[in-house]
């Protein structure tokens, strides 16, 4: 820990809920445990509690430091702290981990309450609404009626649409980042490839590898290799690595040469060995499976139409996953649907991941926003 | 009356509006506080849109000369566009969306014709500078400058029908009096137009 406009030293908390959950797949979820974190003071009325969502690959750790010894800060430190984007000294910020997750949530390393075994590969299938609508017994056993704001990047800022839509009632203002309506047939595509990665690896053994103890670390490497690329732009890529080389001369064999080939091992060993395969996978099916329109004929205006919340779309430039267009397909529809929406595209050479990065007009503009009168 | 009086009397209580080019948001701000309007304003200068933020304003960042497709046909109540018309690259292209996308359009324009305009143009031989064109040639925003006559006859080529205008002065105040001689006297116009 060595950033002194981090928040701190934070203590995850944790609920149980003993009520069964039923899941848009049709099966329920006989009672779950959610691990969450908070940073900064409810106030008296309740009204400044913000929910932060996180993408296909977060935890609830998304400011401070668990210990002192702590490298890196939670995922999303540098826009939650004090006088931040989502500022700390005002509003509270609740950041759980979603369910299906493998840092202390309910998810596929659970232990299933009929089998007394790891749920594994029988964990459910989820879609975005299981989130919202565990996110939301969260903010009632919280107390929190109303949120002053849902935020999140990605697949975050998927929930974030998710909930205005879900519980309109219950949402003021919409931080919809980075998003998209639906995933496009190439993000799927890639996600596709990162589920074969991970099932083609002969350790994952259709998803049973916990009973021997091991885990598909190298499919799980391949899928976030794969996945890092599209979360990069070419041009971050090229300014970062270009085509430099690790040695001075060409080696002429297949060890990693360059520069990018050691970054994207180094990525993908990392990950490999703190995140669950069973989860990597149910995180893109999620991501699949987000589509608010399918049950209204692909009409998002129609599937907009119980929102009340203040919506920000924010796009950046070079992100190509998903595009700016696809922030203009979610600002279009809300503005036919009549809906309260402000969309601004930052200029930004760090692709997809540039939601991460406290950009100073990304950070001025959700500031600006979550501070407004409505 | 000021201009901004004169565009409320014409927006109707609770109706849609889209202000192109909607600058810091005041104008907006004021119909939403006057009138209830649900509204968004569409802008590219940053520190406007950061403005119209903390407004709580609705605002959109969208370069109008690259086109106002994504808004439906007859969408809006109003489509006000204020200061706006002659800084487009294609001021006629952008009439017809105008008037495609809003049942009514409110457009303030400044007039090319005013006296002191003719005047500097024919007795110093230079571009005006005046109270309603403040800057020099080279730094002017407004690079699709007219008459009100020659606005007028676009309107009729286009099929679009001028509902009212009025005559402002350089003090942006409707003045009756220069309503006679508008193209001469008047410093700048508002008309209610639609098609």
């Amino acid at each position: 820990m060595n950033n002194k406009s981090s928040i701190g030293l934070i203590k995850p908390s944790s609920v149980k809920f003993d009520n069964s959950l039923l899941l848009e797949c049709g099966k329920e979820l006989k009672g779950f445990e959610m691990v969450y974190e908070t940073y900064g003071k409810l106030n008296e009325e309740k009204s400044n509690a913000i929910l932060v969502c996180h993408a296909l690959s977060g935890s609830h750790h998304a400011a401070g430091y668990h210990k002192d010894s702590e490298e890196k800060a939670g995922w999303w430190d540098s826009l939650i702290g004090p006088n931040k984007a989502i500022d700390t000294n005002k509003y509270f910020v609740v950041s759980p981990n979603n369910l299906g997750g493998c840092h202390g949530t309910t998810g596929p390393k659970s232990t299933n309450p009929e089998t007394n075994q790891a749920y594994g590969p029988d964990f459910p299938v989820l879609r975005v609404r299981d989130w919202t609508n565990s996110q939301a017994l969260l903010a009632d056993h919280l107390d929190i009626n109303t949120w002053h704001a849902v935020v999140g990047g990605s697949l975050g800022g998927m929930q974030a649409l998710d909930w205005s839509i879900a519980y309109p009632k219950r949402i003021k203002k919409a931080g919809v980042i980075a998003a998209a309506p639906k995933l496009s047939a190439q993000n799927i595509a890639f996600n596709e490839v990162a589920r074969q990665a991970i099932t083609s690896d002969p350790d994952f053994q259709e998803g049973n590898y916990m009973q021997t103890n091991t885990s598909p670390k190298s499919g799980l490497r391949l899928a976030r290799m794969v996945g890092h690329i599209t979360y990069l732009s070419d041009e971050s890529m090229k300014s970062k690595f270009g085509r430099e080389l690790k040695e001075e001369k060409l080696g002429f064999g297949f060890d990693a040469e360059f520069q990018v080939e050691s970054y994207l091992r180094h990525q993908g060993d990392a990950f490999s060995k703190t995140f669950d395969a069973n989860t990597y996978l149910l995180m893109t099916k999620v991501l699949d499976y987000f589509d608010p329109a399918d049950e209204f004929d692909g009409d998002l205006v129609t599937a907009f139409k119980p929102i009340l919340a203040q919506a920000l779309v924010l796009s950046f430039s070079s992100d190509w996953r998903f595009s700016p267009s696809r922030s203009k397909e979610i600002t279009n529809a809300l503005i036919n649907a009549k809906k309260k929406v402000s969309h601004i595209e930052i200029d930004s050479p760090l692709g997809h991941d540039s939601f991460l990065f406290p950009e100073e007009r990304y950070v001025e503009v959700l500031k600006t926003f979550l501070g407004s009168q409505s | 009356m000021k201009t901004e009086t004169v565009i409320e009397s014409w927006v109707k209580d609770g109706s849609s509006i889209l202000d192109l080019g909607c600058g810091d948001g005041s104008i907006l701000e004021a119909l939403r506080s006057n009138k209830s309007v649900q509204g968004y304003g569409i802008e590219i200068d940053r520190k406007n849109i950061e403005s119209c933020l903390e407004k709580g304003l609705e605002v959109i960042e969208q370069n109008i000369d690259e086109g106002l497709s994504n808004f439906l046909d007859k969408s809006f109540d109003t489509v006000l566009v204020s200061q706006t018309i002659q800084v487009l690259k294609n001021p006629k292209q952008a009439l017809e969306e105008i008037t495609r996308i809003g049942h009514q359009s409110i457009i303030v324009i400044p007039n090319f014709g005013h006296w002191k305009s003719r005047l500097t143009l024919f007795l110093k031989g230079k571009m005006p500078v005046t109270e309603s064109l403040p800057e020099k040639w080279y730094e002017t925003p407004n690079i699709h400058l007219c008459t009100l006559t020659d606005f007028e006859n676009l309107c009729a080529e286009l099929n679009i029908i001028i509902e009212e205008k009025k005559i402002l002065d350089p003090k942006g105040r409707v003045n009756a009096v220069l309503s006679a001689w508008s193209n001469l006297l008047g410093s700048s116009v508002i008309y209610r137009l639609s098609r």
